[in-house]
């Protein structure tokens, strides 16, 4: 039996509660995704995927209904608890990338990790190593301004990486890139999957994205409207490790 | 640590806008330059009123004829220029009037001083000249303005009833005038003015710059008082009466107390004179009365560096909102990559601290340079002491957490995905 890594129940999320406006954004979801996998959560926009994603990623707080993360009930979590686990237990990577426009690539990396307590030394050693990681190192003193698309993204997911978190949280991250680039990016969360066992979750409205990952869920309107895990995920890979080992 | 951070931090967000910065700062900059300079104002006037008027000594009464229903302080004399009206010969004390004077009082009065402007001349000796002021005094004079005789004597008795022509003059004139080892005491010095007179010097005094009259020309041009008797000098004088003397009381008398008594003795004199009486007063209360007439102006300078401080702090809360809302992204980042909100308010409010403090610096050098320009003006050097500029940091420091609280809490209460859709 494969340990759960997110566990929703009857999950709901309502906005401007009480007001002639009050709109409903996620309608009993019940999902679960396990340790160690890759799932992609589609829909068109409007369809609560970045809700959900919100949601899972403790930035926001469900109107009813259960949501465990790693076995922990979230519902009950003050503030500063919910910002202790999205440091070290979710890594955000966003389609807009969200450098710190003032920072170096270098800085980005160590922000989670300064915000962990770790001491200069620790921080630089593993920034340092997520940028090797990444193909960004010779590159970790130029400023987000300096760096092309696929390059802030590559630096986004180094950071996102910075506390080995238990999940990574993707939000449309090749949105913004051309086909090329976000191949680049793409290929990166399939390494960071392999390589280190990271729960991945992607969102996106791309369905040949999606078709990637091991499991796939459709949302439409807040309701899930289908889940099937995907059978060409290990030929996928297989052709992956080929071009890997052709290149 | 984070500390440590949240100032770089602060830093690399104040460089990308330096010019803002500058001038968000430029408020805390008026209001800390102008107390700094004001202090060090303050501090060289008090140190130059305070050495000259104990030079004079706390047993100084000066007793002057003034106007009545004048409204300076404390029955100072008036200051010259300003009485409107010109008393007549009648309204002023005769020498009768100071004789009664000295015999009601002389278990208590040392001496009298008494003095004459005549005019400015010039000692010429050959082709050489010193720039002198001709003062009439008596033989108290030398006493009540701590006079230091070099050689020879002061003006004396015999030479005010004898109306003699003899002089006591400066060391200054002695060196301009006459080659070095020449023994000066009585040789005869020409002083020209309207016309041409001649004296024998019988003493020489040393010549000292005060803070009145700081000596801004060069050694040579140096204008020095030239005494001689005051009865040769009120010769030629419209008025022949005093205005104004200055009592030497003897040591162990209370001045203040006897200024009292004076006063009293000096109204009864001048109980039938509608228009003038006599004011007197003692150095040690002319010396409180400036102090606490400085108190006056500092503490109108300090309601004015407050208004400009809280100008300028209101600047700082303005440019942190301002800076709070193109940030929002960054904050809503910060806050998914686990930022606890108190940690995104500590960052805000460091911000704003080190802009006041960064203000509050410049604003210090900047007051420094004002204040040692104005003290040096002023010919006493003074600078504002260490707390003070202490106390100027600490007042920035409080109002950068004042001011930046409210941005701050602002930006630490967003919601993280409202800052993360802003645009």
């Amino acid at each position: 039996m494969r340990e759960i890594m997110i566990d929703i129940r009857n999950l709901v999320k309502k906005v401007f509660i009480g007001s002639p406006n009050e709109l409903q954004i996620l309608k009993n979801i019940t999902m679960t995704v396990y340790k160690g996998e890759f799932v992609s959560i589609v829909g068109a926009s409007g369809s609560g995927k970045t809700t959900l994603m919100n949601v899972i990623g403790v930035l926001d707080r469900p109107t009813s209904g259960e949501y465990l993360l790693d076995g922990k009930p979230m519902q009950k979590k003050s503030d500063n608890e919910l910002s202790d686990i999205r440091n070290k237990k979710i890594g955000f990577v966003f389609q807009t990338f969200n450098l710190i426009p003032r920072n170096s690539a270098l800085k980005n990396v160590e922000l989670p990790m300064l915000y962990a307590g770790l001491n200069r030394q620790q921080r630089l050693q593993k920034a340092k190593e997520l940028l090797e990681l990444v193909g960004m190192l010779e590159r970790m003193y130029h400023l987000p301004n300096e760096l092309s698309g696929g390059e802030k993204q590559r630096v986004a997911i180094s950071r996102a990486l910075a506390n080995d978190p238990a999940i990574i949280l993707a939000d449309e991250p090749t949105g913004a890139l051309d086909s090329a680039t976000g191949r680049v990016v793409m290929d990166l969360f399939h390494k960071v999957h392999e390589t280190r066992g990271t729960t991945v979750v992607l969102v996106t409205h791309n369905h040949e994205l999606a078709e990637e990952t091991e499991r796939i869920i459709t949302l439409k309107d807040g309701s899930i409207v289908d889940e099937k895990t995907n059978p060409n995920y290990r030929t996928f890979t297989m052709k992956r490790g080929e071009m890997n080992a052709f290149h | 640590m984070l500390f440590i951070e949240n100032i770089v931090l602060a830093l690399s967000a104040l460089q990308v806008n330096k010019m803002r910065a500058f001038l968000t700062m430029t408020g805390i900059v008026i209001g800390i330059a102008s107390v700094i300079a004001i202090v060090c104002i303050g501090n060289s006037l008090t140190a130059s009123i305070t050495t000259t008027m104990e030079s004079m000594g706390a047993n100084t009464i000066i007793v002057s004829i003034r106007e009545r229903g004048g409204n300076e302080f404390d029955g100072g004399p008036r200051m010259p220029g300003i009485s409107a009206a010109t008393p007549e010969e009648s309204d002023l004390l005769t020498d009768e009037d100071l004789e009664t004077f000295i015999a009601r009082f002389s278990d208590r009065i040392e001496t009298i001083s008494l003095s004459h402007g005549v005019g400015s001349g010039k000692a010429q000796e050959g082709r050489l000249y010193a720039n002198v002021s001709v003062t009439g005094v008596n033989a108290g004079y030398a006493k009540a303005n701590n006079l230091e005789l070099l050689a020879g004597r002061f003006i004396a008795a015999k030479d005010i009833k004898g109306v003699k022509k003899v002089a006591v003059v400066s060391d200054r004139l002695i060196n301009n005038i006459f080659s070095a080892g020449t023994d000066p005491l009585g040789r005869e010095v020409k002083i020209y003015s309207d016309r041409i007179e001649t004296y024998t010097i019988v003493g020489v005094y040393k010549y000292e710059a005060s803070a009145f009259a700081p000596s801004s020309a060069s050694e040579k041009d140096t204008l020095t008082h030239f005494y001689i008797p005051i009865s040769l000098a009120k010769q030629d004088a419209v008025m022949k009466n005093y205005q104004v003397f200055t009592v030497i009381t003897k040591t162990g008398v209370d001045a203040a107390l006897f200024t009292r008594e004076i006063e009293e003795y000096f109204a009864k004199v001048y109980e039938n004179n509608a228009k003038w009486e006599a004011g007197v007063m003692n150095m040690e209360s002319a010396i409180s009365n400036m102090t606490s007439m400085l108190g006056t102006v500092s503490i109108a300078v300090a309601v004015i560096a407050a208004i400009s401080l809280l100008v300028g702090g209101i600047g700082v809360m303005n440019i942190m909102l301002v800076s709070v809302t193109e940030r929002t992204r960054e904050i809503g980042t910060r806050k998914a990559l686990g930022a606890r909100s108190s940690y995104i308010k500590a960052q805000f409010i460091v911000e704003a601290v080190i802009i006041c403090v960064i203000g509050g610096v410049i604003g210090i050098v900047l007051g420094l340079l004002l204040g040692a320009l104005g003290a040096n003006l002023l010919g006493f050097p003074a600078t504002a002491s260490p707390a003070v500029i202490a106390i100027s940091v600490s007042v920035t420091i409080l109002i950068g957490i004042f001011f930046g609280y409210y941005p701050a809490n602002k930006a630490a209460k967003l919601d993280p995905i409202e800052a993360l859709r802003y645009e």
